[in-house]
């Protein structure tokens, strides 16, 4: 019976595969030419972003404010266990660390102080916009890339409507307004971690923890952990769209859309991260 | 009938992929045009560039005084709001009923209340023998359904041209004729012009005033007149291929 089976043949390999592989000084040009192509791409895409806002603000164009709702659900409260999970173990590790170092020179009741800081200003928005470039921004690269590949985004431009206006723009409204939020219940969870860290592993009294946490907060702090996580989520949001939007119209494309969407906005992150560390410090805020 | 679209010297390409060239025509107001040919000759690709969803590697495609791939987005956008457009799958938006498909346009477009746009949705709905579907999501339709959806949500605005991609493609015989009707009726009683790309002989017979050949081979244009004109006086490729469909 088994010799009535054929076995199963070799997938064959594509043409393209087969095909002679240009030199690494060609490839390489090839390489660079399509970055510059991609970038462009990208910035034009922005372009479009600014000038759509643009027009909702000056009252030339509408908003569907039922899809912002909708996003909001999606992006807000159904992140919300998520970012308790990652933020609280941050906050963990955040205050671990920092306490058996601090404890060396007997200043364990510093943990607050660094647990505080450290998540208000850095680690909060840094966390909330890793964890929406995997659970939302994939999300919007997935949506476009489908309906592109499904012609919908093209049954919307024969409508005469712009999709970067009815699709890209209710989606990073709603993440942009989201994100000061979840970045702040991120800040108070990794806070409330290291708060049982600080008071249960390393004996730290619960009341004076809080004290020079409250002591050690300031304003400026706080503005600029909401606008970091400000920031990242708009990058989450463009880059999950942006791929979204130009994915090819096939269900590989729509993976590769997803893949290229999360890496692009973890890259545009940190580089963001780092550019604004640098640049607050300087300007001493 | 006067010319309500001029196509000059269109070229369309993929890349370096030539997929038809020099393609001159007209299509005219209140006429039923169909666009016929092989599998794979470019008849999607021309609606596509019809509609300026492609741009053309040459030539024009001219609605009246405006080029449709020249002009700015704004004056894009309001000549596409004349036309209605069925893709070849649907391309229902899945994220709303088959109703709420049917009822954007006309939210975006018109000021219709909302009880007024569910209506004339339902109206649209019935005349594609969907009446009952409304509240459906478009996953659980079938892929004949969705077509007829997509068909409804094209006629929202009583658009003044229609587009049609492969309109009765998978439908069944009875279904098919009724969608010919419509198709019929539609240019009778609302005056529309309609372009469909089909590979449906019978109802290129039944419905279109003039139908287009591509040919794959030459890649461009090898005639363009009434079907029973080609049938009977046209190039042999072309009376080849529509005798299959006297036949049926």
């Amino acid at each position: 019976m088994s010799a009535a089976v054929p076995a199963p043949a070799e997938p064959r390999r594509s043409r393209a595969f087969l095909k002679k592989r240009p030199g690494w000084v060609t490839a390489l040009g090839l390489r660079v030419r399509e970055s510059f192509a991609e970038a462009q791409r990208t910035l034009l895409f922005i372009g479009e972003v600014a000038l759509a806002f643009m027009a909702l603000l000056r009252g030339k164009a509408t908003l569907r404010w039922a899809d912002v709702l909708w996003q909001i659900d999606q992006a807000g409260p159904r992140s919300v266990a998520i970012v308790s999970l990652v933020s609280g173990l941050v906050g963990v590790i955040l205050a671990y660390m920092g306490a058996v170092q601090l404890q060396r020179f007997g200043a364990q009741s510093f943990i607050a102080d660094l647990v505080t800081i450290g998540a208000v200003r850095e680690v909060a928005a840094l966390m909330t916009g890793i964890i929406l470039a995997g659970r939302i921004g994939a999300a919007f690269a997935a949506q476009l890339g489908s309906m592109q590949a499904n012609e919908e985004i093209d049954a919307l431009r024969a409508l005469g409507v712009d999709p970067i206006a009815f699709l890209v723009v209710p989606r990073v409204l709603a993440l942009v307004l989201v994100a000061p939020l979840l970045t702040a219940f991120a800040a108070l969870v990794a806070c409330a971690a290291g708060w049982a860290v600080a008071a249960v592993i390393f004996g730290v009294p619960p009341i004076e923890y809080l004290y020079k946490s409250l002591q050690s907060l300031t304003l400026s702090h706080v503005l600029i952990g909401l606008g970091k996580g400000t920031v990242y989520c708009l990058l989450v949001a463009l880059a999950g769209c942006r791929q979204g939007l130009h994915a090819g119209r096939s269900a590989q494309a729509v993976g590769e859309a997803v893949t290229a969407s999360v890496v692009q906005a973890i890259i545009w992150i940190v580089i963001a991260a780092s550019a604004l560390t640098i640049a607050l410090q300087r300007l001493g805020w | 009938m006067d010319s309500l679209v001029q196509v000059e010297a269109l070229t369309m390409s993929y890349g370096s992929k030539l997929v038809q060239r020099d393609l001159n025509f007209d299509i005219r107001r209140g006429e039923v045009l169909a666009i016929i040919g092989g599998s794979g000759c470019g008849k999607s690709s021309l609606l596509r560039h019809l509609t300026g969803l492609q741009q053309p590697a040459r030539g024009t495609v001219r609605y009246g005084a405006a080029d449709i791939n020249s002009e700015d987005p704004a004056t894009v956008a309001r000549l596409r709001r004349t036309f209605g457009i069925s893709f070849q799958a649907g391309a229902l938006w899945s994220s709303m009923t088959v109703g709420e498909n049917v009822m954007l346009p006309m939210e975006l477009f018109s000021n219709f209340t909302p009880a007024e746009r569910e209506q004339r949705a339902r109206d649209r709905l019935a005349q594609v023998d969907l009446a009952d579907q409304f509240d459906t999501e478009p996953v659980a339709l079938s892929g004949g359904m969705r077509k007829r959806a997509a068909i409804a949500r094209a006629l929202a605005l009583d658009p003044e041209l229609l587009f049609l991609d492969e309109p009765s493609a998978g439908l069944d015989p009875p279904t098919a004729a009724r969608l010919d009707e419509l198709i019929l009726r539609l240019r009778v009683e609302q005056g529309a012009t309609v372009v469909m790309v089909t590979h449906e002989l019978a109802s290129i017979f039944a419905v279109a005033d003039r139908a287009l050949f591509l040919d794959a081979e030459t890649k461009t244009m090898t005639a363009l007149d009434a079907p029973d004109e080609l049938l009977a006086h046209g190039p042999e490729g072309v009376r080849e291929f529509l005798r299959r469909g006297a036949r049926a």
